[in-house]
């Protein structure tokens, strides 16, 4: 009999009302009793620094982990793009239906309705909170806030701080976490990684972490805990997160028993700065904004080492022009960078790998001028040449699809939790609100929604029905559970292996990327899980011990956080075999229109699929969450 | 291309330190500073010795974790740039360099290139915000605020939080840092409220934390990777003198 029990704990009534009454109907925590209350949030991005913060106000003692040094350095940070909200402020005809309704079919019918109606409903309060705080959005002369279209929206809904748009919501979220700590509600803990999960008579009562800089392994006990631990796109090594982004956090609360959801759910970005050799560490993404203007193509010839300039305009392919005639190069992300596989895969790809198609804007300084063009994108063109050593104004900039955000985490029901009660997991570390796809701007958007305007109510709904006591982080549970991580650790120091962590990681990126990647097929992902057990295993077997546990030592994080990766990787592929469809970013070979787009397939997979933890070395086992489409009528995506 | 790298090695914060050299071989020129460590590590990793340790995180120039001087600039030798934006191109084959870290009594070593800066974390906690609770914000349109002070508000905003500007004072003054945080709210009429009680606090929390005065140079603009201007400085003293006044908040 499996732990495992799905209920999505949908509020009854019609979809515009359901968070209404939700609200209503909640039970509430008193004052005296919230100052009781002590909750764990691990993570301060957006999601955990604001959750982190509301908490903390409404009266709740909070403990907030991170990693990093500090708060403000969590991933976040970077996105650049900016915030939907269904304001309608250009009256352009949005609203909360048309936003929610945008969010379904952008993640291809792979979400919950309620969920996402409850997203765009409080999109509108996200908004007029980062402006109390203080963020400074973009004007109109007229001292209106501005907004742009974005990601092929049909409105502009999309609220932005130049290219900075993350790092000053997060600013803003860390800058009311400040406070709170300055008034002792919040206590930090800096440079702590968090290992485990602790859970007290099948509730989630607490973590295991390590202090980055001691070393000391410790326990810490609460009422609840809230993982805001972001995604899991650094299992294919190449990415646009950060380096220290992953999905330890996360897959350790799968390993005690919370569900994982869609893992295979992740969105390869389409236009990132090309690797420039082996060395690349990471990838930098440049906004999707370029594909306005840009126009995106290829030689014809395979192997074709002519420079740019030298290529005719008739032995040039256009291809997403050529086969999205009406998108053209502004077709969908995944559509987008699945072409640029396509046609690196056929040897047409242009730079020192092959790994590239160029987004040229020759055409666009010709109609508008460079002095337009320097307007719209001159921060861009800076970044890249600084980065690459070309110039864009002269020379075609070079694209290559790089893994950006994960759709897929842990399972959550309606409340936010997972089926660990009292384990709510929020932003992006959830499954919960991008379906198969995850449309621009909207990744901040979840990520403050959960933190300000949910999670603080469902949060004291759970504590108001539960049983409360003053655990101290001494009991049974506790010691055995860093017993547990404690060996862990020692697992990696008796052998006398020669491989590091990064070239196993590495070699697990590549794997990854070409089984679970872009593209998919049953006969790829098979034999992915052949391998992938094979390289975990000669991973413990070859890799240098990282040394001492005592003091710094950047070489034991990352040997931790990639033996998660590599189990993980499994239950991801797993996942992506048994989805036999095409949906969102999930594209299945076997799956696709005589046009080579993606084909759903309603009948079987408008479904969640959660995984559970059975063991190590046994697969893991699935269970289905039906999605029940009430208000939005199934449609097929179309882009020609 | 190959260069030789001088490396501060410091096992602790109680412990001496010492520049090591590390020879470093078969760079490509499109590497950036910390892919060149990465590089490095990777060689003492397998050799089963220590790996260098530095912060960093996004490499891409906004999440400000990097902290290392790098031929006695912070953050290295290319204007408006964090360590994780600059490319061996920068350097010719053959070269020594030298990198420490950010060095300031206010950023304690610990370990190599690490530094403590949750000093700057404790500025921003003394005052460094809106007091302004989650929910019943009004509508975002309801104050409309000029384009130019948006923008303006918007630059100051642009701060990483990184501690070069720290780290190239002389004084180790933390003065363009608090500037940033206090002017952009100063800026905005968000901010008003709290304006003159914040720049107090602000000021104050900076120098407890042994941060040194200004004495207007302005290495701090020079290498700050945002580059934030030196005005918000003049800024902040007008902000310091408008909070003493009887009739400032």
């Amino acid at each position: 009999m499996s732990n495992v029990q799905l209920d999505a704990k949908i509020p009854d009534g019609p979809l515009e009302k359901k968070w209404d009454r939700y609200q209503a109907d909640m039970k509430l925590v008193s004052p005296k009793n919230k100052r009781k209350c002590r909750v764990i949030v691990v993570g301060t991005g957006l999601a955990g620094a604001s959750a982190a913060a509301s908490l903390a106000e409404q009266g709740y003692h909070v403990e907030a982990f991170t990693f990093h040094d500090s708060p403000r350095r969590a991933h976040s940070i970077a996105a650049q793009g900016g915030i939907n909200a269904a304001k309608n402020y250009q009256n352009d005809g949005d609203s909360v239906w048309r936003l929610f309704h945008d969010t379904i079919k952008g993640g291809d019918f792979r979400s919950r309705e309620a969920n996402v109606y409850r997203l765009a409903q409080v999109s509108n309060h996200i908004i007029d909170q980062c402006v109390a705080q203080g963020v400074p959005f973009a004007r109109e002369y007229g001292g209106q806030l501005a907004n742009r279209s974005f990601g092929g929206a049909q409105v502009s809904r999309t609220f932005y701080c130049r290219g900075q748009t993350g790092q000053q919501l997060l600013l803003g979220a860390y800058s009311s976490l400040s406070r709170q700590i300055a008034t002792g509600q919040v206590r930090q803990h800096t440079r702590m990684e968090m290992l485990d999960l602790v859970i007290v008579d099948g509730r989630a009562r607490g973590i295991v972490t390590r202090n980055l800089v001691t070393g000391e392994i410790k326990s810490h006990a609460a009422d609840a805990v809230v993982l805001a631990t972001g995604g899991y796109s650094n299992v294919y090594y190449l990415s646009t997160n950060a380096k220290a982004c992953n999905v330890t956090a996360a897959f350790r609360a799968y390993k005690r028993g919370a569900a994982l959801a869609n893992p295979c759910f992740t969105q390869i970005h389409p236009t990132c700065v090309p690797a420039s050799g082996d060395h690349q560490s990471k990838l930098t993404l440049m906004s999707e904004s370029l594909r306005n203007d840009g126009r995106i193509w290829v030689p014809k010839k395979q192997g074709d080492k002519r420079p740019a300039h030298e290529i005719p305009a008739a032995e040039r392919d256009y291809y997403l022009e050529r086969k999205y005639p009406s998108f053209g190069n502004l077709a969908p992300r995944d559509i987008s960078s699945r072409s640029a596989k396509e046609v690196c895969d056929e040897g047409r790809g242009v730079g020192p790998t092959g790994r590239g198609v160029y987004l040229d804007f020759a055409d666009a300084i010709d109609q508008f001028g460079q002095e337009t063009i320097r307007q719209r994108y001159g921060n861009l063109f800076d970044m890249y040449s600084h980065i690459t050593a070309e110039d864009p104004y002269t020379t075609p900039m070079r694209i290559y699809p790089a893994p950006h955000y994960t759709m897929g985490g842990l399972w959550v029901d309606y409340n936010l939790m997972s089926n660990v009660p009292g384990l709510f997991v929020i932003g992006e570390a959830n499954f919960s609100d991008h379906g198969a796809n995850r449309l621009g701007a909207s990744a901040l958007m979840q990520g403050l929604a959960d933190g300000y305007f949910i999670l603080p109510y469902t949060l004291g709904d759970y504590l108001a029905r539960t049983q409360r006591d003053q655990l101290t982080p001494d009991g049974a549970e506790f010691k055995q559970t860093e017993t547990e991580t404690k060996a862990h650790i020692q697992r990696f120091q008796t052998g006398s292996g020669k491989r590091t962590a990064t070239s196993f990681h590495r070699e697990l990126g590549e794997l990854m990327i070409e089984a679970c990647g872009m593209s998919r097929s049953a006969e790829g992902l098979q034999g992915a899980l052949e391998r992938i057990p094979q390289l975990r295993e000669e991973f413990y077997q070859d890799i240098v011990p990282p040394g001492k546990e005592d003091n710094v030592n950047s070489a034991l994080e990352h040997v931790g956080r990639l033996a998660d990766f590599f189990e993980f990787a499994e239950v991801m592929c797993h996942d992506a075999l048994t989805r036999d469809e095409s949906c969102g970013a999930h594209f299945r070979a076997e799956h696709q229109t005589e046009q080579g787009e993606a084909k759903r397939n309603d009948q079987d997979y408008c479904n969640v699929s959660a995984w559970e933890h059975t063991g190590v070395d046994s697969p893991p086992q699935l269970h289905i969450e039906p999605l029940k489409l009430e208000t939005v009528k199934l449609a097929v995506r179309n882009y020609k | 291309m190959h260069l030789t790298l001088h490396v501060w090695r410091q096992n602790g914060p109680d412990q001496s330190g010492q520049m090591v050299t590390y020879p470093a071989r078969n760079l490509s020129p499109d590497m950036s500073v910390l892919e060149m460590l990465d590089h490095v590590n990777e060689q003492l990793i397998a050799d089963g010795d220590e790996p260098i340790a530095f912060d960093h995180d996004c490499r891409e120039g906004i999440c400000g974790s990097c902290s290392m001087v790098v031929n006695g600039l912070p953050h290295g030798p290319q204007k408006a740039s964090t360590t994780c934006q600059i490319f061996l191109r920068n350097f010719r084959d053959g070269d020594d360099i030298y990198i420490e870290p950010f060095r300031a009594t206010a950023f304690p070593i610990m370990k190599d290139l690490m530094v403590d800066r949750s000093a700057l974390d404790r500025i921003i906690q003394a005052g460094g915000y809106v007091s302004a609770n989650t929910g019943g914000a009004p509508d975002g349109n309801a104050l409309p605020i000029p384009q130019h002070t948006a923008e303006a508000a918007m630059d100051a905003a642009a701060c990483i939080g990184c501690g070069a500007c720290v780290a190239a004072c002389k004084n180790a003054s933390a003065m363009l840092f608090t500037a940033a945080k206090v002017s952009q709210l100063a800026t905005l009429p968000q901010g008003e409220a709290e304006r003159g009680e914040r720049a107090r606090r602000m000021i104050a929390q900076m120098d407890q934390e042994m941060f040194g005065g200004c004495t207007n140079q302005g290495a701090c603009s020079a290498v700050c990777p945002k580059e934030i201007g030196l005005e918000w400085i003049a800024k902040l003293n007008r902000e310091h003198i408008r909070s003493k006044l009887p009739q400032a908040t």
